[in-house]
């Protein structure tokens, strides 16, 4: 591989290009991505994958309309072609090439140390077996084990015609791990996931011993499940297993795109008291390793730490760089895409409610009755009425101040400004989780964290009166 | 096709090469505010090798994929196929497809006017979509987005072991949300119309569907939990059926993953209840000649009168069963293996329409959007609980709109639970076709 995906000279003249109908703004992001996946089931190594993904996407912008092509071709000729498609939204065909000057490359290297191309598929297919061994080890009730190891080389270079020139090396890997335990009363599930924005030294012996017994713990333990209860009660979220709350409650609210449409319920609120005091609230790039990190966004702007709500009041959105543009600020880095067959919009990166200074443990001690989830599934939310769901994947009963009975999946509803109200105790013991975050279509890797920490009241979705 | 022949040829000794080829054309447009905000346009294809190794203890199949058709990124992909194969589990039941006889259903799937209506045109339908829903009522305060898109799509499948499969299908869409307030929130609504081709679109039925969603559950209040019947909405309907199709996957029975697992002959939901896959009623947008492995898609009764009849299988799952496959391979693009998958299932229509069925229902709750399905459906333990947005159903009629609440029971109990089956079946675009199913016995969670 060269230098960049493309040559200098031949993004300054794709750019000019694509400005000649009259756009006031373009870009062109050029991505390869190679991808590997090897996948145990039923104890049979079930299927190696390896993909490769090369292309770019043009956009051009004129007023408040988009112009968007993309190609596998990176030749200066389809590149070239792909211009002309992006800039057809430019209706006036001033003509003419514009004259564009690139700055000097920014380029970033990854902070991984194994680089997935450098990993026996061998090695690969013995941790696999190893999750196996360990899962299945922790009781005859454990019926099923799927392992899952991935990981993805993204290298991009992006540049527009305010001169911006940067590129990117990312690198990620996740190892998922799913159990099913068999009982009396049917079966049950267990999942854990390692993943991290980083190589093949996050899969530890110990780290993978770990995470197979905890999926296969979580599943034997849900067999003496009972029915989740139905209606309000306060709930404890272990550290680590409710950042997605935030994600889905505000994060998805505070995102530009729908702020500058009168789509979020947090619209106009910049300075007002939306959350508990206790609730600080960062979006935050620059979390090396961890799964939502970014040296650099989608559009070539650094990743960066942004205050969302400090204190409890909002601070500020989040940004990428047509809505930044249209405010006359800065993008706050929050500019992301799926692939270079999308257009990038706004999303979050690593988002975390900063700790408390409460304790885990007393914070249990003193909810008389409640639910105390140990992990949450996915969730989703309607940012236009800040209704969101999300599901509890290991949850228990909390009576007298004591964790007890195993509950089964169930989803938790609420209301994103109501609930953030509700944060009533946040404790010291952070931690982080990886995740998938879909919208309109795109998914992209981002991380969650939160400390231990109460909600006075969560309507809880199960069928037990 | 030419290209696919020469990568079989290139298949060495006790090896089976799968050729699995796709390009499409997609069209895009956002409009706002009277104008566009998005245009996309593009072309894309890609290729899937799969390379099997047959030995006595079994077979290994390694894959590998790229996403463009050039010389050097297909013979990458077909070196990593192989290689990938060496690490496989020898398997005894792994197997690629073989002609099975069964001829491909005559249907006509593409409109070519997808690729002959001009672009003004399409743009000009996404800004009055917009201004139909921004006009018609004054509580709608904004409209999000309103788009519309179409693709053509071609798909190759060919193998060493005798396939010969292609297909193109064309789709055209427009979709709106709508926000409407009524000074004090906000509810939003969503509508959608879709077809084959861009002359299929009814924009009005798209507006009108966005606009009553979003209007009528303005003032939508939390209601107290209780137990009751509800009336799921066509779309809201065809969710709980792709949920339900996922666990008759011969795959996920198989493997032990499915609670229809050893039920086959029992009667596993109301005698109301008759539940078909197939691919070949041109009316179903996912109807297809071909599956995924390239055997003709061919029509499957599932459940019949409420007694469990058959699953679907793809090749490996149905050795892996000792039965043959019912040429329900699904793929997911060129990256995706098959798999064993429903891809149209329909719910043989009842008597009823929606407001005879309010009627016999009397009291209960009318579920109109279902949340956190992902989240919140197990389908190997069938719980199930999502959030809902609806309106309650009182002495037979629509009253009071209520939101941020849950259904729950589980899947196996709401099966058995149908106490009408509605005839207002909506062909939607995904795995399902939809109509308005009443089931008793619902925990809904509120306050």
């Amino acid at each position: 591989m060269s230098e960049t995906l493309v040559e200098h000279d031949v993004l300054e003249r794709v750019l000019g290009e694509a400005l000649g109908r009259g756009g006031e703004f373009a870009e062109v992001f050029a991505e390869d991505r190679t991808t590997a996946s090897a996948m145990l089931d039923q104890r049979r190594i079930e299927e190696l994958s390896s993909g490769r993904d090369r292309g770019a996407g043009i956009r051009v912008v004129v007023g408040e309309t988009t112009g968007f092509a993309h190609t596998a071709d990176l030749s200066e000729r389809g590149l070239l072609a792909a211009a002309q498609a992006a800039a057809a939204v430019a209706r006036e065909g001033r003509g003419g090439v514009r004259e564009i000057a690139l700055d000097a490359l920014r380029d970033y290297p990854t902070h991984a140390t194994i680089l997935p191309g450098d990993v026996d598929k061998a090695r690969k297919i013995e941790l696999l077996r190893y999750a196996d061994d360990v899962a299945r080890s922790e009781g005859l009730s454990i019926t099923q084990v799927q392992v899952a190891l991935g990981d993805s080389t993204r290298r991009f270079v992006v540049a527009n015609s305010e001169g911006v020139f940067a590129s990117d090396h990312q690198v990620r890997t996740r190892f998922n791990i799913s159990c099913v335990a068999s009982g009396d009363a049917g079966m049950q599930t267990g999942y854990r996931p390692i993943a991290g924005t980083s190589g093949f030294e996050i899969l530890t012996m110990q780290a993978v011993e770990e995470a197979a017994r905890g999926a296969a713990k979580q599943a034997i333990t849900k067999l003496d499940a009972r029915p989740a209860p139905s209606g309000d009660l306060p709930v404890v979220l272990a550290g680590g297993s409710g950042g997605i709350l935030f994600h889905e409650a505000c994060g998805h609210g505070l995102e530009a795109d729908a702020v500058l449409k009168n789509a979020s319920v947090y619209a106009g609120k910049v300075g007002e008291q939306v959350a508990s005091p206790l609730v600080t609230l960062v979006d935050d790039g620059t979390v090396t390793g961890e799964w939502g990190y970014l040296a650099i966004d989608d559009e070539g702007r650094p990743g960066a730490r942004n205050v969302l709500i400090e204190n409890g009041v909002l601070t500020d959105y989040m940004w990428d760089y047509l809505r930044a543009r249209k405010e006359g600020r800065g993008s706050s880095g929050n500019g992301r895409r799926q692939s270079y067959q999308h257009l990038p919009m706004v999303r979050m990166t690593n988002t975390y409610l900063l700790a408390g200074e409460s304790d885990a443990d007393e914070i249990v001690a003193q909810t008389p009755r409640g639910v105390y989830v140990a992990q949450l599934g996915g969730g989703s939310v309607n940012t236009a009425t800040g209704d969101f769901v999300f599901g509890m994947t290991s949850a228990f009963l909390i009576e007298d101040g004591k964790i007890t009975a195993p509950l089964r999946d169930c989803n938790l509803i609420g209301n994103g400004p109501e609930i953030l109200q509700r944060v009533d105790a946040v404790a010291k013991d952070f931690s982080m989780m990886p995740g998938t975050c879909g919208k309109d279509g795109q998914s992209v890797p981002v991380g969650t964290g939160q400390a231990t920490m109460r909600l006075s009241s969560v309507t809880i979705g199960g069928t037990a009166p | 096709m030419a290209r696919a022949e020469r990568i079989l040829e290139s298949a060495k000794g006790a090896e089976e090469v799968e050729v699995f080829l796709s390009s499409g054309v997609d069209t895009e447009v956002q409009a706002y505010q009277g104008e566009i905000e998005n245009l996309s346009s593009a072309t894309s294809s890609g290729i899937g090798i799969r390379v099997l190794r047959d030995s006595a203890a079994g077979a290994q199949v390694g894959t590998a994929w790229a996403g463009s058709l050039d010389e050097e990124a297909i013979a990458d992909a077909l070196r990593e196929a192989r290689d990938n194969a060496r690490f496989a589990t020898e398997d005894e039941f792994m197997a690629f497809a073989r002609p099975d006889g069964v001829e491909g259903a005559s249907l006509q799937l593409t409109d070519e006017s997808v690729l002959t209506t001009p672009i003004d045109e399409k743009i000009a339908m996404a800004i009055e979509l917009e201004r139909m829903v921004r006009s018609s009522d004054p509580r709608i305060r904004q409209v999000d987005s309103a788009n519309y898109s179409d693709y053509v799509a071609e798909a190759v499948i060919m193998s060493t072991t005798g396939i010969r499969a292609s297909y193109t299908r064309s789709g055209a869409f427009v979709s709106v949300e709508a926000i409407a307030t009524d000074g004090q929130s906000d509810q939003t609504g969503w509508g959608l119309s879709a077809g084959r081709a861009p002359s299929d679109l009814d924009l009005h039925e798209a507006a009108t569907d966005a606009i009553s969603r979003a209007t009528r559950m303005l003032g939508a209040v939390k209601p107290a939990s209780m137990k009751c019947s509800a009336v799921f909405d066509p779309r809201s309907a065809a969710t709980l059926l792709s949920i339900i199709g996922g666990a008759l996957s011969g795959e996920a029975v198989v493997y032990g993953r499915s609670f229809f697992a050893n039920r086959i002959g029992e009667d596993v939901a109301s005698s109301l209840f008759t539940l078909i896959d197939d691919p070949t009623d041109p009316r179903h947008f996912a109807a297809s000649v071909f599956d995924g492995e390239g055997l003709a898609c061919r029509r499957n009764v599932l459940i019949e009168k409420g007694q469990l009849k058959a699953f679907v299988y793809d090749t490996v799952s149905a050795r892996r069963a000792g039965t043959s496959s019912t040429g329900s391979a699904v793929r997911g693009g060129i990256a995706g293996s098959p798999s064993a998958g429903c891809r149209a299932l329909q719910l043989e229509p009842g008597d009823f329409d929606q407001a005879e069925i309010f009627r016999r229902v009397g009291n209960g709750i009318f579920v109109e959007s279902l949340t956190g399905v992902h989240s919140g459906v197990n389908a190997i333990s069938g719980d199930f609980s999502v959030g809902v947005t609806g309106l309650m159903i009182r002495d037979g009629q629509l009253a009071e709109p209520v939101r941020e609440i849950t259904v729950a029971s589980t899947l196996q109990r709401m099966l058995l639970d149908v106490l009408y089956v509605g005839n207002d079946v909506e062909w939607l675009p995904g795995s399902a076709a939809g109509q308005s199913i009443a089931i008793e016995g619902i925990a809904v969670s509120g306050s």
